[in-house]
């Protein structure tokens, strides 16, 4: 039996609508928190998309974020720390006609995921990755992540950790992403709209999604005022992309890079069978 | 006339030792023999020394020898490092080419007798390469067919054309010549040709997966590992699977995990550091009952150890890595043709079972090649329960079944989408703190392990007598040599080869030790951690011993014989 004997006729359904994404797991998310409005923007991305729930596996991490597969109806992968990215793409390589989508957090993805985040950008395997970026490490009550302000204080690094942060979306486009965007997790309608440009585009997709934590970074609720919507502009130009997002206000949105490289191994391998491997090992003098 | 034979192929980089021992083992097996062959190299990454062991026999060889019969040097640059593995006697037999200048004084000091051999110039004579000289003459002295020689060659460098045929064979002729000059008692007693199979522990792992339905590995390159995942790559396209060279040894187990779940049987390879760092999403594989195969090719350890040599230290992190009460399955290979048979039920097992499953093996299986008859034996194919009669609400993947083992659909079954989870879960996957929820996983994942019947799987017994010797993977095969020449010299002795090291086999191993007076479990590591296992739980009797030696030296059977008297 190859790989080709799960596969399922990828089928697109129109009447699909955001209740059918919808699972019956009660969220443990703080009251307010961006990831809601993440979630709700999924779900109504899964279904513009028209693939049905059984063809969708959401795959994450752990923390916060990595808590939504639960709560969509879709087959689902809650994994170790960090280790989503090779989950999702030893998933997508077996079961190349499933839509897979990857979520998670800013210290699962950039910190102790920060390899796997490089190399998939890199591999180009036709993933969408999610990252919800709150800029702190919520599920263990709020540490400093790679994208946490030098100054921002906190009880693990008092006066905060005097270190910048880095730009994961400057990040995707040097390592090769083929499609690069940021939205903003309460801006559901837009962020819906990225997201299923992200799913439709082939190769690796990287959505940086600012996700404000209501309960260790109250302040980030300011974020709705400062977000400058649409200020960036899809371009084919990985260059330009990346003078359009290195050093600028890391508060605008939109789609900034959608690129031409051709997804990794899209189709399965045709088998042949086992015979004439066993025959490599036989040593015959009459033969 | 002997039954078996040895001979150590030694020389500087690039002098073609390997070769010439390659084609001598081929060569074996063309004029009925069977054969094992070890490589030994310098520190250097290309180019250093290289030595090529070879033990020939009549019937098949389960140990290296105890000592080697002849040693030609192709020259003496650093050949001399390998002396403390090589081992020779008086009987011994080194043929030195005088123009390489002073024999190794190592080599000297085992007392092994020289005789002047002109290697450099008989093949200067004939315009051919040294190393086929030296092939010649060992083809000679073990009283080798020429056309058993010649048919080797031509397999091993056809490829390169007639005239480089001719030139290995015009030398080769003119080795064997000088040869016949010299006195020595190593001819064996004749073959019998016939069908024999070529390879070594780590291509036989890799052909059980393929013959076990694999249709997904992933890995990150590690010695002595590494050649499992080369051998696979190609084989894996041609059989419609895929192989993935991971970013890290953590991506390429989650990557086996991912196309698991996505409904393909998957394997990843390593050695003992690679497996420290898969132990965490072992764990998560345990927990959330995701078949997978993890192939150990242990080396010794710990930390980078020495990676070029076997030992089986990893038995701990095997049995028990990863935090919490994590049972699976650890299986070990008893010999190279075990390696094929036992990688294919690792895969059966884990698909059946849904569970993580070991096949350990080491460097010494995995590394050495061998000449054995075809290993023909299959196991009866057990496959993945992906079928439920249950939709929607009804749908629980953790349903509790009679066995423990509950359906797992792939992605793409529609009505039945659920959340591989690695938080303890309840019946339908969802999270939950809940004490019942927890202890019931628990019992279920531990349940389904105990109560499976393994059949025979779990090891096997030869021979009789009141002392009895307990051995798994590579030691097995010595430990059965020594055996061998107890029971020539009067010795009764029975020996246990475990194969399954998890769950322990308690009541076969019961049976297998029954009316011992004396029970020693043998094992090259130094804690004795398999004697320790089987000890904690109560499968020995108090008084069993332990024989625990580490690598990297390999064990000799006549080391086992002596403990054991």
């Amino acid at each position: 039996m190859d790989l080709s004997a799960h596969e399922t006729t990828a089928c697109s359904r129109p009447d699909l609508t955001l209740k059918d994404f919808k699972s019956g797991v009660e969220p443990i998310w703080c009251a307010g928190c961006g990831d809601f409005g993440v979630l709700q923007s999924l779900q109504r991305a899964l279904a513009a998309n028209g693939r049905p729930p059984h063809e969708v596996a959401l795959v994450s991490g752990i923390g916060c974020s990595s808590r939504l597969p639960a709560y969509t109806s879709a087959y689902g992968f809650h994994g170790v720390h960090g280790r989503a990215l090779p989950v999702a793409t030893g998933l997508k390589l077996a079961r190349p006609e499933l839509e897979v989508v990857v979520v998670g957090g800013d210290g699962d993805g950039y910190s102790i995921g920060g390899n796997h985040f490089m190399h998939a950008c890199r591999r180009n395997v036709n993933l969408t990755y999610i990252v919800m970026d709150n800029r702190v490490y919520g599920m263990t009550k709020g540490q400093p992540s790679p994208t946490t302000e030098p100054d921002w204080d906190s009880d693990i690094a008092p006066g905060g950790v005097g270190v910048s942060p880095f730009s994961p979306v400057a990040i995707a486009l040097a390592a090769g992403a083929n499609f690069v965007a940021r939205g903003f997790a309460l801006d559901v309608k837009p962020l819906a709209e990225i997201l299923v440009a992200a799913m439709k585009h082939p190769g690796f997709s990287f959505v940086e999604v600012l996700s404000p934590c209501i309960t260790f970074r109250p302040e980030q609720m300011e974020w709705k005022k400062a977000i400058e919507r649409n200020a960036l502009r899809p371009t084919s130009d990985r260059k330009a992309a990346m003078a359009a997002v290195l050093g600028a206000n890391e508060m605008m949105s939109g789609i900034i890079f959608a690129g031409d490289r051709p997804a990794y191994a899209e189709t399965l391998p045709t088998a042949e069978g086992l015979a004439e491997i066993e025959n490599e090992f036989i040593l015959d003098p009459a033969a | 006339m002997r039954d078996s034979i040895s001979i150590v192929f030694a020389g500087s980089g690039g002098a073609g030792a390997i070769t010439a021992g390659s084609a001598f083992l081929q060569a074996a097996a063309r004029a009925g023999y069977y054969g094992l062959m070890t490589k030994l190299s310098g520190a250097q990454v290309r180019g250093g020394e290289a030595a090529a062991l070879v033990e020939i026999g009549v019937a098949p060889l389960d140990a290296q020898p105890d000592r080697y019969d002849v040693l030609i040097a192709l020259d003496w640059d650093n050949v001399g490092k390998f002396a403390p593995e090589l081992p020779m006697d008086a009987a011994s037999i080194v043929l030195a080419d005088p123009a390489a200048g002073k024999p190794a004084e190592a080599i000297v000091a085992t007392g092994a007798r020289m005789v002047d051999f002109p290697l450099s110039k008989l093949a200067a004579d004939v315009k051919g390469r040294g190393n086929m000289v030296a092939l010649g003459a060992a083809a000679a002295l073990a009283g080798f067919d020429a056309s058993a020689v010649e048919q080797s060659i031509r397999a091993l460098i056809g490829a390169k054309g007639e005239a480089a045929i001719v030139s290995s064979l015009v030398a080769i002729a003119a080795g064997a010549a000088a040869a016949r000059g010299i006195e020595s008692d190593i001819a064996l007693k004749p073959g019998h040709p016939g069908r024999r199979w070529f390879g070594s522990g780590n291509e036989a792992i890799g052909l059980g997966a393929l013959r076990g339905g694999v249709r997904f590995v992933a890995a990150y390159p590690i010695t002595p590992a590494t050649e499992i995942t080369e051998w696979l790559a190609p084989r894996m396209k041609a059989v419609g699977g895929r192989a993935m060279l991971a970013e890290d040894e953590i991506a390429a187990i989650n990557m086996a995990v991912g196309a698991s779940f996505g409904g393909a049987p998957s394997l990843t390879v390593t050695s003992g550091p690679g497996l420290s760092l898969k132990v965490e999403t072992i764990g998560l594989a345990i927990s959330a009952e995701i078949p997978l195969v993890i192939v150990d090719v242990m080396r010794v350890g710990p930390s980078t150890g020495i990676p070029t040599k076997s030992d089986q230290g990893d038995l701990d992190l095997a049995l028990y890595g990863t935090h919490g009460d994590a049972p699976r399955i650890v299986l070990a290979p008893m010999s190279i043709a075990d390696c094929a048979l036992t990688t294919e039920r690792a895969v059966h097992l884990a698909e059946a079972l849904q569970t993580p499953v070991f096949v350990l093996s080491d460097q010494s299986l995995g590394q050495t090649q061998t000449i054995i008859d075809e290993p023909t034996e299959r196991a009866e194919p057990m496959a993945r329960v992906m079928a439920s009669d249950r939709t929607g609400a009804d749908f629980r993947r953790y349903q509790p079944t009679p066995d423990n083992v509950s359906p797992m659909p792939a992605p793409g079954a529609e009505g039945r989408q659920w959340v591989a989870e690695g938080l303890s879960h309840d019946e339908f996957g969802h999270p939950s703190n809940a004490a019942r929820f927890h202890v019931a996983g628990l019992n279920k994942r531990r349940d389904k392990l105990e109560a499976f019947d393994y059949g025979d799987i779990w090891g096997e017994v030869s021979g009789e007598g009141d002392t009895v010797v307990i051995a798994f993977g590579s030691s097995v095969g010595p430990v059965k040599e020594a055996a061998r020449r107890l029971r020539d010299s009067g010795v009764a002795i029975r020996v246990v080869g475990l194969r399954l090291l998890a769950p322990i086999p308690k009541k076969q191993i019961a049976a297998a030790i029954a009316g011992a007076r004396r029970v020693i479990v043998v094992e090259q590591n130094h804690t004795g951690q398999l004697y320790r296992h089987l000890l904690g739980a109560k499968a020995l009797p108090q008084e069993a011993e332990s024989l625990a030696r580490p690598g990297p030296a390999p064990f000799r059977p006549g080391e086992i014989a002596a403990h054991i008297v």
